[in-house]
């Protein structure tokens, strides 16, 4: 079963590093906000209700599966599944935190490929979704149209001919997609270019938060640009904006990183091989940790100071590591003690395994 | 750009500060500019979305309708949310809601998105008949002009339009 095997497989579809500029767009995401006409929304929704909208979705997409658009899909409640392979699925990005608490009603289904999938009684009554490998949100966008187009022969959307897609929030109202690609940036952020750069995309109709850690604090140099505005602009023209923003950012930081090459590899080199040095031999290493030395070592890859390290061992590190795959993969509720323990003897494998291969 | 108090964070509060025509810039990180009591600064903890949607709801002037009239918190008939609780949670309660509250919903989206028509994606099955009832309706009115105004000719000319588009949709 799809699901299964997402929970339990280490690399989704995504995650492979096969896509355009891969180095430093790790991933792009598309979501769709859609809703069922007329029926109350998830957060003033009875039980009876709730269920009607899962009933009624879930009809809609095992005729999905049938008509294969997005290969089989596997649709279940989050009440069926253990708070851990919950927990997994958001780390996975597959699921989102709001979805966790959303009470019984809430169900998803997922792709084999662990590409696509759907959430039901979110914010709204379904948010469909795609991730793909480096800088592709147009290839994100069109998966997630065609998706649409299917569950439209079945669903009665909420639409406006005047306002578009109608959604719980505002915010989302119009097109109802949010597009975003995960950008990593260590050499903006270490020559302190990255609060300037990322403060003016604000301008321009684009958001960007850290994707871990709190507040702007971005763990691991990760950022996540997003798109803000969703009415006014066709869909593809806020994919083309958001492209051209974040290909911008990207040469910025490929300059960066050859002005860093240029002035310091010396002590470039000494930063990265000192962070796989803790990494290949640490016996206790936090999750807060182990992002900032993943994030040297992605770079140090990423500028061939560091040669036998793949784009996927890393992809795969970041989920490895996390506290809910830690404990999935080792059959056992951890203290953060524990994880942290298992944490590194997992993280010194996984380089080991890499360096015979 | 770094924080200047601690100089590790991205710095992503910046103050202006303008006394006795001095101008004085300072960029901080969060954490340091809670930090520092003498900005004033209380940083609201919950501060989702939605807490800013109601915000820019509660803010707004009501030169729509007088105050304290009844009919300013109108509910919807679909879902029975009222528009204090829109207010209040910055969701609607269904899809109804943006029609009853259409008239102040125009002018929110406005301001959220700089433009309140969507010119995206239309649903295949229902939308397009959405859209060609539309086109009927506007076309009524046009036509209602027309015969108004005595001008017969275009109004039969609309009449054929409108023929064609209702034949469509059924």
């Amino acid at each position: 079963m799809p699901l299964e095997e997402v929970l339990t497989r280490l690399s989704d579809g995504w995650m492979d590093g096969s896509g355009p500029v891969a180095s430093i767009a790790l991933s792009s995401r598309v979501r769709l906000a859609r809703n069922i006409d007329a029926l109350p929304l998830p957060h003033i929704a009875g039980d009876e209700q709730g269920e009607k909208v899962l009933a009624i979705v879930g009809n809609a997409i095992e005729d999905l599966n049938r008509r294969g658009t997005a290969g089989p899909m596997e649709f279940v409640r989050l009440a069926e599944l253990s708070p851990l392979e919950r927990q997994v699925l958001v780390e996975k990005h597959l699921v989102s935190p709001a979805l966790l608490q959303g009470g019984g009603r809430t169900a998803v289904a997922v792709n084999q490929a662990g590409t696509v999938s759907i959430m039901v009684n979110e914010e709204d009554h379904l948010r469909i979704q795609c991730l793909q490998s480096g800088l592709q949100p147009r290839e994100a966008w069109r998966i997630c149209g065609l998706i649409d187009d299917s569950l439209e022969e079945k669903l009665d959307y909420a639409f406006d001919a005047d306002i578009g897609f109608l959604t719980a929030c505002p915010t989302n109202v119009g097109t109802g997609i949010r597009a975003s690609v995960m950008l990593h940036l260590p050499a903006l952020v270490l020559i302190g270019q990255a609060g300037r750069i990322l403060g003016t995309v604000g301008q321009l109709g684009l958001a960007v938060r850290g994707l871990y850690g709190e507040g702007t604090e971005a763990a691991g140099n990760i950022f996540q640009l997003s798109n803000q505005i969703t009415l006014g602009h066709t869909e593809e023209e806020i994919i083309e904006n958001l492209v051209a923003v974040a290909q911008q950012i990207i040469e910025q930081e490929s300059a960066a990183r050859r002005a860093l090459l240029q002035s310091g590899r010396l002590k470039l080199e000494d930063r990265v091989w000192r962070s796989y040095g803790i990494l290949s031999r640490a016996r206790i290493l936090t999750s807060g940790e182990a992002l900032q030395l993943f994030s040297d070592i992605r770079l140090g890859v990423d500028l061939g100071l560091i040669p036998d390290v793949n784009l996927t061992t890393l992809n795969e590190l970041l989920v490895l590591t996390g506290p809910a795959y830690l404990q999935k993969a080792a059959g056992a509720q951890m203290s953060s003690t524990d994880r942290d323990i298992r944490r590194a003897a997992v993280v010194r494998e996984k380089l080991a395994e890499n360096k015979k291969a | 750009m770094l924080c200047e108090e601690c100089k590790k964070r991205p710095a992503s509060v910046h103050l202006t500060r303008i006394i006795n025509n001095q101008k004085s810039e300072i960029h901080l990180c969060e954490e340091c500019a809670r930090k520092r009591g003498d900005l004033h600064f209380s940083f609201e903890p919950n501060f989702s979305i939605n807490n800013l949607l109601a915000g820019l709801l509660n803010n707004e002037s009501d030169y729509s309708l007088p105050l304290g009239r009844p009919e300013t918190d109108s509910r919807c008939p679909n879902c029975g949310l009222r528009y204090s609780d829109f207010r209040q949670i910055g969701r609607v309660g269904c899809s109804e809601c943006y029609r009853e509250f259409a008239a102040k919903m125009q002018p929110l989206l406005r301001r959220i998105h700089g433009s309140s028509k969507h010119i995206g994606k239309v649903p295949r099955r229902n939308g397009t008949k959405m859209l060609r009832r539309r086109e009927a309706d506007r076309l009524r009115e046009e036509l209602a002009k027309c015969v108004q105004q005595e001008e017969y000719e275009r109004a039969a000319q609309l009449r054929d339009r409108i023929k064609g588009i209702e034949k469509d949709i059924d």
